[in-house]
């Protein structure tokens, strides 16, 4: 087996016990990225000199015995989140030339604990997508299938795990940008609680459901980069202090007498395959025979995500967006006059889903539309939070596909917003009620397509779900 | 319902884009497909229901209201488009009079 497609378990074990070094570890991955990148496109930037200098600091480290918990195993970070001296574009070509001074507080943490930093992925620009083809670098392929999408937003994050050019990468999901990317590829996404992971240095999209999380290449991978990015956070007033569990342990615990929850909504979806609605329903009955109760809910709601979603998002957006305008950072156009100079920057470096997003937003926050889409979406993610909290009163789990298909063609869905926006249909709902969910590997079509099986917990439960997860065998 | 193109030119002044007449042309289209689409959140009944804003519950989160110190001014200012003598450089807010900073 070549180093690059180690676990993160398995690398640490084999650094830990001098079998290989860090150097080579990270070699590996540089290598593979070399090798596939040109194809696939998951990357924008690769720091490959900082990484061969941060390896060889921790190969020290490691001489030392003085090994941290990521000491050591080379990473990949979505564009669209801040690394300290390492250009950040958010794959729009307004930051073409931005280099952040700072680290994201997840990122800090990590290269904290002695994570290498590899490079930043490919993403849809500003994670406004599912499929990462609003990329202004160009689309991720799925290194599956090369004619298929990678998902989106978080597209090359999803795609350099899956091809093992990185152990595990960081990302980011607000709608369903971790998760849907991750079941597209066959690796393991998780969108954590809204509050349990700082977004400090994230570039925001839609700040009342941005989140930040992993996409390794198994649950256990999944429970140590959660172990060290977890927590609270000075520098974003959202983060909870509630005390972060013990994510290793938690896994390992069975399955007797967990109630697991099937909600009617998410299997009878528009567009719902065929061999993905079996898939699942295969994994549910094995969860059975391991010593779950399966139950059978209904979300009524469900169907109303996506419309709430592209109200909320759009508006949050257009006030987010609001900061780049070519006058402090980023790429300046020439203009007139100052209101010429923005509007100029904005045309040329926001691809066309960001200026629909922005324009959307502007319309739903404008004069006499407000209380017609705003608020009223606002209230139907009310009844959307209020729908999971009776569920959960009855089940400790839910459990759906992650996406009604599997990766579509390029360009298959591009010129339809609405196609594109209900590939999220499934994912969007825990968004919007800011619980955790996780999308796991559950099977693949006959065409050798992944299917991801989502896991749905109630707020802060993200111990609960990566062990029913880490129950789910291929 | 369908967004016309001035409606869109509107928008676009306000969200400072400037767009082709072909941009103004699609995105009159598509986002009037999209505005179709979230209207069907009429068909639920929120009469009485409060609007969520957040989903964590925290309130009043506070810090001490004092200053730090940057540590980040020189990389800062290396990201500034352009620069005179330590200081932002964009053109003339009123009127057309020289670029200042």
């Amino acid at each position: 087996m070549k180093l690059n497609e180690l676990t993160i378990s398995e690398a640490q074990a084999g650094l830990r016990s001098k079998k290989f070094t860090a150097v080579e570890l990270t070699q590996a991955c540089l290598n593979r990225i070399k090798e596939r990148n040109k194809e696939l496109n998951a990357f924008i930037t690769v720091c490959e000199e900082l990484a061969l200098m941060e390896a060889a600091i921790a190969d020290k480290r490691l001489v030392q015995g003085k090994a941290l918990p990521l000491t050591g195993i080379p990473f990949a970070v979505k564009d669209a989140i801040c690394t300290a001296g390492v250009r950040s574009t958010g794959a729009a070509k307004i930051l073409d030339n931005y280099v952040p001074p700072f680290n994201a507080t997840v990122i800090e943490k990590i290269r904290t604990q002695g994570g290498i930093l590899l490079g930043k992925n490919n993403c849809d620009a500003f994670g406004h997508g599912a499929s990462n083809e609003n990329s202004m670098y160009g689309p991720v392929k799925n290194p599956r299938d090369l004619k298929k999408v990678a998902g989106g937003s978080s597209g090359g994050s999803a795609a350099a795990v899956a091809d093992n050019m990185c152990l595990f990468a960081i990302a980011e999901d607000t709608g369903g940008s971790i998760r849907q990317p991750a079941s597209f590829c066959g690796v393991v996404g998780m969108r954590p609680s809204y509050g349990r992971n700082s977004r400090f240095g994230i570039m925001p999209m839609a700040s009342s459901f941005d989140t930040v999380g992993p996409i390794t290449k198994t649950v256990a991978d999944m429970a140590i980069v959660m172990q060290v990015i977890a927590g609270k956070d000075s520098l974003d007033a959202t983060t909870v202090s509630e005390v972060v569990p013990d994510y290793n342990v938690e896994i390992k615990k069975d399955l007797e007498g967990l109630r697991v929850g099937v909600p009617k909504e998410y299997f009878e979806v528009d567009g719902m395959d065929k061999e993905v609605r079996k898939i699942i329903e295969n994994q549910i009955k094995n969860l059975e025979k391991q010593g779950a109760e399966i139950i059978n809910v209904s979300l009524p709601l469900t169907k109303y995500a996506i419309a709430v979603y592209y109200v909320l998002v759009p508006s949050e957006v257009s006030s987010n967006l609001g900061r780049l305008d070519g006058v402090r950072y980023g790429v300046r156009a020439e203009g007139k006059d100052l209101l010429d100079l923005y509007s100029n920057s904005r045309a040329q470096g926001f691809p066309e889903e960001v200026k629909r997003r922005i324009l959307i937003g502007t319309y739903a926050l404008s004069a006499g539309y407000y209380d017609a889409y705003y608020k009223k979406a606002q209230q139907v993610r009310t009844l959307i939070r209020l729908d999971f909290d009776r569920v959960f009163s009855d089940v400790d789990v839910l459990i759906t596909p992650t996406s009604p298909f599997p990766s579509f063609g390029l360009g298959e869905k591009s010129s339809d917003p609405i196609q594109l926006y209900l590939a999220d249909i499934l994912v969007s709902p825990a968004a919007s009620a800011g619980i955790p969910a996780i999308s796991v590997p559950a099977g693949e079509t006959k065409s050798g397509l992944p299917v991801g099986l989502q896991i749905m917990g109630s707020r802060l439960n993200e111990g609960l779900i990566m062990r029913v997860a880490n129950y789910i065998k291929r | 319902m369908s967004l016309s193109i001035e409606e869109v030119r509107k928008i676009a002044k306000l969200a400072r884009i400037k767009l082709t007449p072909a941009e103004e042309k699609r995105h009159a289209d598509t986002i009037s497909t999209v505005l179709n689409f979230v209207n069907t959140l009429n068909e639920v009944d929120t009469q009485g229901v409060e609007p969520t804003a957040q989903v964590t519950g925290l309130e009043d989160v506070t810090r001490e209201d004092v200053t730090k110190i940057c540590p980040y001014k020189k990389e800062l200012l290396a990201q500034m488009p352009l620069i005179s003598a330590n200081l932002l450089k964009v053109p003339a807010v009123f009127g057309d009079s020289e670029d200042v900073i």
